[in-house]
């Protein structure tokens, strides 16, 4: 079989994934960073991406950089320490129970989810607004309720938590057994195991899962619009309003500039990315 | 479920007891001594209650809410009443319809796929675990404004362009689930066996690879599945009334049965999930972990 | 080099050169040497009997093996003298203290395990040294003992690779050397050897005894293949569901196996049908010879087996004797070589290559014994499989 011949053959089998993902997945986000720099009349200008990064977009943007990295610190933390807890729980049945209601939380996002707090925490008739109440704090007087950056901060967690037990779950199951007895048997204490070998050889895919975080946060919409319908600026609610057709003649391709924005923060992200799961997986092979 | 369990081998282990008892800690550090086993049982115990709490109140919350349908004091009419209220059917069977479509494309494509790259092609399996996280980091917004501006009008005007969208969404998912499930076989063997038996590729994959995938297989499809029942952002900028986006909608006519419909959403897929988590635990070693 | 400490360990201070080489400070000659006892240990996983009134006492600088097929607690006895199990009754003494209530970062045993058990995150030498940074010696220090012991181990030269760097049999010897490092008192090896390629096990057995012998380190090693219990060890015990059959020096094992499971486990035997004759003796291949084990007091005129090795029995080419030859298998030396005897009695005996060659099969040959006694054991089905020796 010719070299040409094998080349084919070897990489046909991809066609259809490479092409669907590039079809739907590749296409429109070149098309999207195309159009940044467009005007509406056709030819290219700076003027879309100018004013993407100042003023009111400039503020969504450090909004969402903000929210993107605590979103990326707090669940990564959390997330492990409730990963390592459902790792060594005793009884299948318990593991895999709380594996799968990850994987539905970490779906569970939007509108439903804001439901849910607001139900908890948001309005006057909310349970735990009362139960705090019953106790003495009245979260109304203090002006703290889930509208705010730090309310989006907490009900953001309800999917990132999860999404980061189920992305670190298999980083776990790398971790050998024979790793801790035999620093054990060296004389090691368990904290001394965790801080020489568990942690570090942990760390990659912990920080590869947090670079996760920190991207799903940056594209999340739908909670953040239901919580707050626009009034904290966040780049991709700003995106979503060009779409709703809140937007002034001329200025259409905005919207755009704004994705692009995104886009780049997520490729930096992913790079990163790519690094730190290349050394973790070298380790936890 | 296949997304997070690795695989815990036997290989090597010649006595079986050392297999009892790594079974008996899965994965977890055998901690010596009384001292360590305590301690680490009951901080297990107060993260997951904390997380439990997190998790568990809101919920809570938004079902007392969901009770309160005719006024204060509870009442299950939000609940039996779901079904007939208005645009409930017609936003629920699109949603499934969606599923479908999605989900058939989906393991056609990504069964193939993920067995070929770990058969033929296994230097590649960093870049799928690249490519196959892309979907979660780039927004659905992006996403839609992209589709939008490219897509051709035929396909805009049908809510099955959101499906063709959805089965990129659900590639990260669906991935790692079915990857999981190829890493717990001995792929090359298997596949060496049936065809020197004489099976082409297409008798092999069918009647010996995906019959051992199963559980993997399954798991992928109920993820698709609870992704295009809960997708909401690409859906409502299409401006398709799906069921997700039509809870949103209906949240302005009644509040309480918006919040009771995503409540079941919520637990029926959770119930769907855990059954299939159980059935492939029964069924023993097809597909899923050792 | 400075002695080693923790606060409240209980290892024994090793005395030695300032020159960082190992020198005097031999866990074993400094001080005699550590004595290890289990006794009479039982262990119990859920319904499974793990072990049953299990002892056995390793002298001090002694390479005690434990063999025996899977699943008959080896690697149980272990970990308990590791600590990472806890016995349900029973005692276990080092030094003629128990250490039960010991943890098992304050035994002070090094363990080498089946595989994978450097830490990935470090290099070679950071791996060896780990013990020592743990017990605070300073960086310099502990780098150069590291670094001497690689030497013993022979692997100096990939002291700054890392673990997945290495083959097999070079994780394993730094898995060696790290163990050593902290200068345990005891060395626990949990099939070192089985995860490893054949030549490579070979070569590593060799090494291990080597280093074993030249430090005086009281040895557990535990293991499934009689090949390296029989060429390493001191004395071998043979273990069966949880408990001791027979502790033995190899040569006696194999020359006088005091059970049939043992005679059976340890190289091959052939099973020959024989009677009583009531006073110790018995009857087989037409002669009178001394039974010997728990089976020969029975009843005059009882039927028995036989066990004798294929080494223990003459094959000579002679017309209408015993014997048909029906199959030869050359084994490098000695070719083995299988003789129906009559209906439904097979036996094996090893005969020189170099005789071999003249034997067709369809033969007739005559088999005798060549002992003077014999094992004896009760009569079992001779068509059951019966499992291939060594």
């Amino acid at each position: 079989m010719s070299t040409g011949a094998r080349v084919v053959k070897t990489w046909a089998p991809l066609v259809p994934f490479a092409a669907w993902m590039f079809v739907f997945l590749g296409i429109p986000t070149i098309a999207v960073c195309i159009g940044a720099f467009q005007k509406e009349s056709g030819g290219f200008t700076m003027s879309n991406v100018n004013q993407a990064t100042s003023g009111v977009y400039l503020v969504g943007f450090e909004n969402s950089l903000k929210l993107g990295i605590i979103e990326a610190i707090v669940p990564a933390i959390a997330g492990t320490f409730i990963a390592y807890a459902i790792h060594t729980s005793r009884g299948s049945l318990l593991r895999r129970s709380l594996v799968t209601l990850s994987g539905v939380f970490a779906n569970f996002g939007g509108v439903p989810l804001a439901f849910l707090f607001i139900a908890a925490i948001g309005g006057e008739t909310a349970l735990v607004s009362n139960w705090l109440r019953d106790i003495g704090i009245d979260l109304y007087a203090h002006n703290i309720t889930i509208y705010t950056f730090g309310g989006v901060a907490l009900v953001y967690m309800y999917f990132q938590i999860p999404l980061m037990v189920l992305v670190i779950l298999p980083a776990f199951e790398g971790l050998k057994n024979s790793w801790h007895e035999a620093a054990e048997g060296l004389g090691a204490r368990s904290w001394e195991y965790w801080r020489y070998v568990g942690v570090p050889v942990l760390m990659p895919s912990i920080l590869g899962s947090a670079l996760l975080l920190f991207g799903s946060s940056l594209s999340a919409y739908a909670t953040a619009e239901a919580l707050t319908a626009g009034s904290i600026a966040l780049t991709p609610i700003q995106i979503g309003s060009f779409l709703n057709g809140n937007v002034l003649a001329g200025q259409e391709n905005i919207g755009k500039a704004l994705a692009l924005g995104l886009v780049v923060i997520i490729a930096v992200t992913m790079t990163l990315y790519v690094v730190l799961q290349r050394r973790a997986s070298r380790w936890l092979r | 479920m296949s997304v997070g369990i690795g695989v815990a081998g036997t290989l090597g282990r010649s006595d079986p007891l050392q297999v009892i008892q790594e079974s008996r800690s899965p994965g977890g550090s055998r901690l010596s001594g009384r001292g360590g086993w305590r301690s680490l049982r009951v901080w297990r115990l107060v993260v997951l209650a904390l997380a439990g709490l997190y998790f568990l109140v809101p919920l809570w919350a938004a079902f007392r809410f969901s009770l309160n349908y005719v006024g204060p004091g509870f009442s299950d009419q939000a609940y039996t009443q779901l079904t007939a209220q208005q645009g409930f059917s017609t936003a629920i069977w699109l949603s499934v319809q969606l599923a479908i479509v999605t989900t058939i494309v989906e393991l056609a494509i990504m069964v193939p796929t993920t067995i070929y790259i770990h058969l033929r092609l296994p230097r590649l399996k960093r870049v799928m675990d690249f490519v196959t996280a892309l979907p979660i980091v780039v927004p659905p917004v992006v996403l839609i404004l992209g589709v939008l501006q490219v897509a051709p009008n035929r396909l805009k005007s049908t809510p099955f362009l959101l499906a063709l969208e959805y089965v990129v969404l659900a590639v990260p998912f669906s991935y790692r689930a079915l990857d999981a499930g190829v890493r717990s076989l001995d792929l090359q063997t298997l596949v060496d066996a049936s065809r020197s038996l004489g099976g082409g590729w297409l008798t092999t994959m069918r009647r010996v690879l995906m019959p051992n995938m199963r559980v993997a297989i399954l798991s992928a499809t109920v993820l698709t599945v609870a992704l295009v029942l809960g997708e909401f952002t690409m859906a409502s900028l299409d401006l398709q009334q799906t069921f997700p986006t039509w809870i949103v909608v209906f949240d302005q006519t009644n509040a309480h049965v918006s919040v009771a419909a995503s409540l079941m959403a919520l637990l029926l897929t959770w119930v769907v999930l855990i059954g299939i988590s159980f059935f492939g635990g029964a069924r023993g070693k097809s597909g899923g972990p050792r | 080099m400075t002695a080693l400490s923790r606060p409240d360990d209980l290892s024994v201070m090793a005395s030695g050169s300032t020159d960082g080489t190992w020198g005097d400070g031999l866990p074993g000659a400094s001080h005699g040497g550590t004595s290890v006892a289990l006794r009479d240990l039982s262990c119990v996983f859920g319904t499974v009997r793990a072990l049953d009134g299990f002892s056995i006492d390793i002298a001090p600088g002694e390479l005690l093996a434990l063999l025996g097929p899977s699943g008959c607690g080896k690697t149980t006895a272990l970990r308990i003298l590791a600590g990472f199990e806890s016995a349900s009754t029973g005692q276990v003494v080092v030094d003629g203290q128990d250490i039960q209530s010991v943890p098992a970062q304050k035994r002070n045993m090094g363990m080498v395990f089946q595989s994978y058990s450097l830490f990935p995150n470090m290099t070679v030498i950071e791996n060896v040294a780990f013990g020592l940074r743990l017990r605070k010696v300073s960086n310099s220090d502990r780098k150069g003992k590291a670094m001497s012991l690689l030497e013993m181990v022979e692997l100096a030269d990939r002291a700054n690779r890392y673990p997945h760097q290495l083959s097999g049999g070079q994780q394993q010897r730094v898995a060696l050397a790290r163990a050593l490092a902290i200068e345990p008192r005891v060395l626990l090896l949990d099939e070192p050897l089985s995860a490893l390629d054949a030549k490579v096990r070979v070569q590593l057995r060799d090494q291990i005894r080597a280093l074993q012998r030249r430090l005086s380190i009281t040895t557990l090693f535990v293991t499934h293949d009689q090949d390296e219990a029989l060429s390493m060890a001191d004395r071998v015990a043979v273990m069966r569901a949880g408990k001791l059959e027979q502790v033995a020096s190899p040569a006696e094992l194999y020359d006088e196996p005091q059970t049939p499971f043992v005679a059976e486990f340890v190289g091959t035997m052939n099973r020959l049908p024989g009677k009583l004759t009531g006073q110790g003796k018995v009857v087989v291949l037409g002669r009178e010879v001394v039974a010997r084990g728990p089976f020969s007091a029975g009843m005059p005129g009882t039927e028995v087996d036989v066990m004798v090795r294929p080494e223990a029995l003459v094959l000579v080419p002679v017309h209408g004797a015993n014997g048909i030859v029906t199959a030869v298998t050359f084994r490098g030396a000695q070719s083995r070589v299988e003789v129906l005897l009559w209906a439904d009695v097979s036996v094996k005996v090893d005969v020189p290559s170099a005789e071999a060659t003249t034997l067709a099969l369809g033969m007739s040959v005559d088999v005798s014994l060549a002992l003077d006694d014999v094992l004896v054991d009760a009569k079992r089905d001779r068509l059951a499989v019966q499992p291939e020796g060594a």
